[in-house]
Order: structure tokens, then C-alpha cells, then sequence
């Protein structure tokens, strides 16, 4: 690497981009594989970032900034884009002041997300340009020719990453920073009030803009033909490029670093050109649908998979399966699933519900996590913020539906976290408070954004930067909304928490439990002194109440034949449990549920 | 030195898999190759099965290993050198962190840890380098120093000179640490 090199992510290259391209504002919300875009923005002291409560909130952000003349960018991951869309589809009618762009990051394979749309899609439906970069050193160059194509064609342009080039590290090259235009107010209705009459016009720029976009499309230089043997030649786009390249460094290759909208003269020249022709991508048939939709023959989908990364196997194995070599086969192990942390607060809570006859609504973060066992308390998840309304609907179906007779206000109740709640729970509290809900709605307030990586939040008390800001008085808020039921908890008091929840439940209103404590993984929380609980082996009876907690510092020695008694305990007992106190984060869960004195603090 | 490689790096969230194969690929940078390292975040991070992928060579395309390719597995614990057996081929080495960190159902004795579980990487003709990795980075100071500890024995496998990761360990760690760390890196790579 020379000077001007860096090893970086994809992610930190679009930072890169975005700060050479002069961005002003950026705002976005967290989410993987997304998230160290802002993260590393941030790091530039002339980029104005923020943590929006959500996506759409961001763009509408973003789009703000680029009316008053300033280049902006929003950022999400794929599901992300699903809130943001509302603004997206009308942006594509206003267009843009200062330049704008919108980055999504989809997650093939479904690595950190809970489904793997195809944001392509997008696109096509929302008739905007977007960029797919194969590798950091592309991400970082398609940001920049993103800002130059949104002024030059006056749209907001899409940036597309999949999780294997935004967590790819590579070699990326600075360059020069762009001068940045001077904000100001200008005042432009017939582009900028989308009512019908107006938004009619703008809809005939639209159709214009794409086929001037098409234009530009055949000609732009990341839609490269690289000429190999006419044997084969294979249309692909994003990481897609780079296992064609190394399965087939022989072959014929059209790049199509702008996916949307598609350039058919070229797409039809590069297919009359090699013999039989592949499209490789990930996902949806996206380019061979609208390849073929051009009267263009080609192989995709019948060959390669439709779900899933793909990787050099399998487009190996899909293309060429003559010439795969055998692997070994896999060895059977005890699976190793993500666990919640020593010492997270949600732990207790969801300990409480595992113990409780009730259908738990949950939600999305690392609080999801007690859906697995030894706890099982989670009966559905499906996207953020929607914990709260299916609880209402299922409430309103027992009511109106139900068994005659049965009581319905403690059937069911929902598990949000705080930035979740933030994000898109507030709105669904309203209207279980308004249509009269009697469900129990808990609020994990553990002052971050977790499962991201401790991403502030409105509620954190701190901006992105780590600058103090107001804080969000959840309590206040659900008071404000017409919540008249409030609780709330130290979760790590076990019993105590059980008896405040079923209190709530009995509620035959809208309840709400606020859960408060910080995530173990919070700067503070890490550097506190290190006292640790341990366990006074002599008193345990292998009662099996702290194995049940699901801790991964808790672990159970099993007791062989005669092994008790020679030992001093109990002949019958099956065995004792230990704390290791290198993983313990001093919670005191264990200690609160053990009724044998035998888990005890270690003062340092 | 040969002209390109595999490395895999495997093990549970928290061990420090990152920092571990970020000093690695610095230092390969450094010797002049190019090279792709493909990461895992977000939900897999939580205490669950880790792995990133290093790849280096003339020209890196490919950012992911192909089943079978790799030549070099790190490996911070039994049970995931073993997780990735189709990663491997006849001939790939492994150094192993010989620690046993339980999964749940270990820890809840639901099933026992397998034993001897090397084993079944020997039989298939794979080399396994075992190392007490916990112990060493115990003696330099700091048990979070398993990562830098595995990195040392790396190193001997690789043609660049210890300095090469000393220079990485002290631009990449924090002031505080760095002593630790380099002693980590120092009986990492006694180990032979
Ligand atoms: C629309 C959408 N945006 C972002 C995400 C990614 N994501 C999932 S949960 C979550 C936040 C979790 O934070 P919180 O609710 O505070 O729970 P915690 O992880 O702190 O327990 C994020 C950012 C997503 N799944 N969907
Ligand atoms: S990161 Fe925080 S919220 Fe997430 S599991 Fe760990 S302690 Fe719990
Ligand atoms: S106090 Fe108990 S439950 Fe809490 S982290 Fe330590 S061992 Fe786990």
C-alpha cells in the first residue's frame, strides 16, 4: 500500500466517499450491515450526522438539507428502506437541490435481519437511478458519482451495499475533497409542493429524467464490458462481479455498476457477442427479468440459486457442476446460537414471562434473543414497532371473538426495547391507548441501541458524537399518550419484577412496565471495578433455579455414581452449578432467585 | 513464502477475532499483497459462533474462502476448529486455542462437551498445532489477550518479521494495553 492507501470496510469507504464528495448532513438509523457508515461519518468534523429515530424520519432529514442546496445522505439497512419509502417515491417526483443520496444495505442470507428482500426492487419501482459497488474501493467512487448523476439528472440517487462489501475490508484510495455549496433558502413550489396538480408535471420529468438516465446508462463508465472468450459471457452486478471473475477469469463479462435503469444496446450487443450467456446475482432475478423482458436469451434462476449469498461454490456448482471437488462433510456439533450477554437486564425480564402463562408480542433487538432456550418467551416477531399493535390485535380479536366468559386483558403481552419504541412503537401505543387496549406493554429501556452496537438514541441523553442531549422521558411520554397504568422496574430484581407484572397484567387497561437498567456492554458498564457473584458450592442443592436463568456464565457440573455423597451433599442430588467469574457481569439475577444462600457477591 | 492464502479465523463473539485478523492483515499488507477480509457483525456477535475470512494474494477477487480452500485456520476455541471442517483440506493446519467455552446446552448439561474432538481434524489428515492460549495470555497479564496470543503463534507460520505485527499491535491497540499486548505477541510466537 502506498500513502494515499487505506485499509477499510465498504462501510468506511462510503464515509470516505461521502466526506470527498463534500456531504453537509447525514442522517440515518441503525442497522447491520448499514450501521459504521454513520459511525465513521461522523469522524469528520466538517459532515454535520445525526441518529434519526428512524429511517423515514432520516431521509425526510436528508431530503431537508438537499432543498436548501446542501449534498446530504440518508442511510439504512434493507428493511429500512421499507419506512423511508413513503418519502423515497415522492423525492423521485421533487427531485433535488443539493445532492442527494440513499444507501441501503441489504443482507443476503439474513446474517442480522429478519428477512432478505431485494432492494433492487426499489429502483425499478420508485424510478431512481442506483449504483451496486463490488468492493470498498467501488463503494467509495459510486458515492461520489452518485452526488455528480443526482445534481447532473436532478433525482435522488440509491447506492446499493450487501453485507459482503459493506463488512469486506479492502484497499481504498483517498482522493480530493470537493468544494461544498453554500446553503441558503430558495423557494421553488412547482417542484417542492407535491399536490396533484403540480406533482402531474413533475410525473412527465420523471419518465424524461429515465430516459435520459437510460442514456447515460449505455455510457458511463461503470458498465464495463471486459472481453474474455466468446464461450461464455455473464451479465452481473455487486459482489456477484467478483465470484464470476474468480471462477471464470476467462470468460466474457458485462459489469453493470449502475443496475437500474439497465442499458439495453449495450446488454444486447455483449449477448450477441458470446455464445450462451449467464446472469449471475444474488437473490431476485432482477437484471434477468428486465433482460429478458428486452427479447434477450439468457440462463439465471434455473441455474443459480434464489436464496442466500451466494459464493464461488455455488456459482461454481450452478454454472459448471462437472467440475466441483468434493469437501469434507460437516462434523456434528452442538450448535453455538447468540445468547444474550452475562448480565443483561432483559434476561430477568424474560425469565419472568417464561415462568407466566402469557402470549409474549415481541419485538426486534437483542432482547429477540429470548425467544431461544432455555427461555422460549417470545411467540412472534415480525418488524420493529410491531409488537405493540399485534398485542392490540389480538386483544381486539379475543374480545370481539374470544371464548365466551374468559378474561382477555392478561393474555397477551408485548416486549419493545427503547430505541424500537422510539423507532416505531410510540404510534402503535397511541392507538391501543385511544381504541382502548387492555394489553401490558413492556418498555426495555437499557438506554442504547443494542444490538447494533451501542448506537445512542433519543433516549440516551447523548447524540452521535457523545455531545449531552435531551433525553427522552418514556415515563412522561406514555402518561402524555394516556397511559394511566406506569411501573417501573429494576429487572434484574427478579421476584420483585415478577409481582409488578402481574399486577399490571390484572390491569384490565392499557399498562405499561418500564424495565430499567443499562446493557452491560455501555462504556460505564465495562469499566466499573470488577466484583463479580460466585458461587458457595457447599450450599448448593442443585435446585437447577439459576441454570434456568439461561446466564453463559452459569454452567452445571453433573455429579457421577456416588459422586454426592462421597462430596457431603445429599445423596439424591444431581449435581451442582458454578459461576464463572471471568464471564459474570455482577447482575445479581442468579443471586435473587437462588433460596439457598449459595450465590453470593465477592466484594472487590 | 507461497503467493496467496486462505486464512480463517474462528471462534466465539467477544474473543477478539477482529483485532486478531486485522494485525494479520496489516502485516500483510505490509509485505506487499493485496487482500480482502470478509466480517461478521450485528446478531452473531452475541456469544455465538464467529468466524472472518482472510484472503490474500497477487489480486484478491473473491472476498469470501470457497468450502475446502483454506490453508491456515486460527482457531480460539475446540469446538469451532472443528465447526468448519468443509472449509478445510487435506494438508490445512490449524492452531487451536485448546479452551473449552460451553454453548448452552453444554453448560446446561444437557449434552456433554465431545471429547477428544481434535481428533476428528487428525484423522483427515490436517494438521492441528494446539496452543494454551488462555494460559499464555494469563502469564502476560491480561486473559483478553488470547487473540494476540494466537497471532504470535501465527506468525511463525507466515515469512513476515515480528516487528511487522509489533509495529500493527501499536498503531491498533489502545496506549494502555500495548505492553500486554506485546508481551501476548512475544509467547504467541515462542510457541512452535
Ligand atoms: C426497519 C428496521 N430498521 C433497523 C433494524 C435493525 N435493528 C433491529 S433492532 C434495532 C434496535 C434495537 O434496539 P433496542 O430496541 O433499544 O433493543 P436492544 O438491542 O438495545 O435490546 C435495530 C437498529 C430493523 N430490523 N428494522
Ligand atoms: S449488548 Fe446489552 S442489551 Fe444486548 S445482550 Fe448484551 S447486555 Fe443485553
Ligand atoms: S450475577 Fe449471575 S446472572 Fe448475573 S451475570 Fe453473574 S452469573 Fe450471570
Amino acid at each position: 500500500m502506498n500513502k494515499n492507501q487505506f485499509w477499510m470496510s465498504g462501510n468506511e469507504a462510503l464515509a470516505l466517499g461521502a466526506f470527498e464528495a463534500a456531504v453537509s448532513v447525514a442522517s440515518g438509523y441503525p442497522g447491520t450491515p448499514s450501521t459504521e457508515i454513520l459511525e465513521n461519518l461522523v469522524k469528520y468534523d466538517e459532515v454535520y450526522c445525526e441518529w434519526a429515530p428512524n429511517e423515514k424520519v432520516g431521509l425526510e432529514v436528508a431530503i431537508g438539507a438537499s432543498f436548501a442546496g446542501s449534498r446530504a445522505l440518508a442511510t439504512m439497512k434493507h428493511v429500512g428502506l421499507n419506512v423511508a419509502a413513503d418519502p423515497l417515491f415522492t423525492a423521485a417526483y421533487t427531485g433535488v437541490r443539493g445532492g442527494l443520496v440513499v444507501i441501503t444495505a441489504d443482507d443476503p442470507e439474513m446474517h442480522s435481519s429478519q428477512n432478505e428482500q431485494d432492494n433492487r426492487n426499489y429502483a425499478f419501482a420508485a424510478k431512481l437511478p442506483m449504483l451496486e459497488p463490488s468492493d470498498p474501493a467501488e463503494a467509495k467512487e459510486f458515492i461520489k458519482l452518485g452526488y455528480r448523476l443526482s445534481e447532473e439528472l436532478d433525482t435522488p440517487v440509491l447506492v446499493r451495499m450487501t453485507t459482503r462489501v459493506s463488512h469486506v475490508k479492502g484497499i481504498v484510495e483517498k482522493g480530493e475533497v470537493a468544494p461544498r455549496a453554500v446553503a441558503s433558502v430558495v423557494k421553488n413550489a412547482p417542484k417542492q409542493v407535491m399536490l396533484p396538480a403540480l406533482a402531474r408535471k413533475r410525473r412527465v420529468y420523471v419518465e424524461e429524467r429515465m430516459t435520459k438516465n437510460r442514456e447515460i446508462a449505455e455510457t458511463i463508465e461503470i458498465n464495463r464490458i471486459e472481453k474474455g472468450d466468446t464461450k461464455r459471457g455473464f451479465i452481473c452486478s455487486g459482489v456477484s462481479y467478483l465470484y464470476v471473475k474468480e471462477v471464470f477469469p476467462e470468460a466474457s463479462v458485462l459489469k453493470l455498476g449502475m443496475c437500474w435503469p439497465l442499458p439495453e444496446k449495450k446488454i444486447k450487443a455483449f449477448a450477441d457477442s458470446v455464445d450462451e450467456l449467464f446472469i449471475v446475482e444474488e437473490l431476485d432475478p432482477f437484471l434477468e427479468t428486465h433482460i429478458k423482458a428486452m427479447g434477450v436469451a439468457c440462463k439465471g434462476k434455473e441455474l443459480v440459486p434464489n436464496q442466500g449469498e451466494l459464493n464461488t461454490a455455488i456459482v461454481r456448482r450452478s454454472i459448471v457442476p462437472e467440475t466441483v471437488e468434493k469437501c469434507f462433510e460437516a462434523s456434528a456439533l452442538p450448535p453455538r446460537p447468540p445468547n444474550m450477554c452475562a448480565g443483561c437486564p432483559h434476561r430477568g425480564i424474560f425469565f419472568n414471562l417464561s415462568r407466566m402463562n402469557v402470549f409474549v408480542s415481541g419485538d426486534i433487538g437483542c432482547y429477540t434473543l429470548g425467544f431461544l432456550p432455555p427461555l422460549n418467551a417470545m411467540d412472534s416477531c415480525v418488524c420493529m414497532g410491531a409488537s405493540v399493535t399485534i398485542a392490540h390485535g389480538m386483544i381486539k380479536a379475543l374480545e370481539n371473538a374470544g371464548a365466551k366468559g374468559e378474561s382477555v386483558h392478561n393474555k397477551v403481552v408485548s416486549v419493545i426495547g427503547d430505541s424500537t419504541f422510539m423507532h416505531s412503537g410510540i404510534t402503535g401505543l397511541l392507538n391501543s391507548v385511544y381504541n382502548g387496549s387492555s394489553a401490558t406493554l413492556i418498555i426495555l429501556d437499557n438506554r442504547i441501541t443494542a444490538m447494533t452496537g451501542q448506537q445512542q438514541n433519543p433516549a440516551s441523553g447523548k447524540s452521535i458524537k457523545g455531545d449531552p442531549a435531551t433525553s427522552l422521558d418514556i415515563e412522561g411520554l406514555c402518561r402524555a399518550i394516556g397511559v394511566k397504568h406506569i411501573w417501573t422496574v429494576n429487572p434484574h430484581e427478579v421476584p420483585e419484577t415478577r409481582k409488578v407484572l402481574k399486577e399490571a397484567m390484572d390491569c384490565e387497561e392499557m399498562s405499561v412496565v418500564i424495565s430499567r437498567a443499562p446493557c452491560v456492554l455501555l462504556p460505564e458498564m465495562k469499566e466499573r471495578k470488577a466484583v463479580s457473584y460466585y458461587t458457595r458450592q457447599e450450599n448448593c442443592v442443585g435446585c437447577g433455579s439459576c441454570i434456568r436463568l439461561g446466564c453463559p456464565a452459569i454452567s452445571w457440573t453433573k455429579f457421577g455414581e456416588g459422586e454426592a455423597e462421597a462430596k457431603g451433599y445429599k445423596r439424591t442430588q444431581k449435581g451442582v452449578s458454578k459461576i464463572d467469574e471471568n464471564i459474570c457481569n455482577s447482575c445479581g439475577q442468579c443471586a435473587s432467585l437462588c433460596k439457598f444462600d449459595a450465590i453470593t457477591r465477592k466484594e472487590a | 513464502m507461497e503467493k496467496s492464502g486462505n486464512i480463517l479465523f474462528s471462534g466465539v463473539g467477544g474473543q477478539g477475532i477482529l483485532l486478531a485478523s486485522e494485525i494479520v492483515a496489516y502485516a500483510l499488507l505490509d509485505a506487499g499483497f493485496d487482500a480482502k477480509k470478509s466480517e461478521v457483525h450485528g446478531m452473531a456477535q452475541r456469544g455465538g459462533s464467529v468466524t472472518a475470512e482472510l484472503r490474500y494474494g497477487k489480486k484478491v477477487y473473491s472476498p469470501l474462502i470457497e468450502p475446502g480452500k483454506v490453508d491456515l485456520q486460527m482457531a480460539f476455541e475446540m469446538m469451532e476448529a472443528v465447526r468448519y471442517l468443509p472449509m478445510l483440506h487435506k494438508g490445512s493446519r490449524v492452531i487451536v486455542n485448546t479452551q473449552k467455552l460451553l454453548p448452552p446446552s453444554v453448560a446446561n448439561g444437557s449434552v456433554e462437551y465431545p471429547e477428544n474432538i481434535l481428533d476428528r481434524l487428525t484423522e483427515k489428515g490436517i494438521t492441528v498445532i494446539p496452543v494454551d492460549a488462555f494460559a499464555l495470555a494469563s502469564e502476560a497479564g491480561e486473559i483478553k489477550t488470547v487473540n494476540v496470543v494466537m497471532v504470535g503463534v501465527l506468525s511463525n507460520f507466515l515469512p513476515m518479521a515480528p516487528s511487522v505485527y509489533e509495529e500493527v499491535i501499536n498503531t491498533q491497540v489502545k496506549e494502555r494495553f500495548r505492553d500486554v499486548n506485546l508481551k501476548a505477541f512475544a509467547l504467541g510466537r515462542k510457541v512452535s
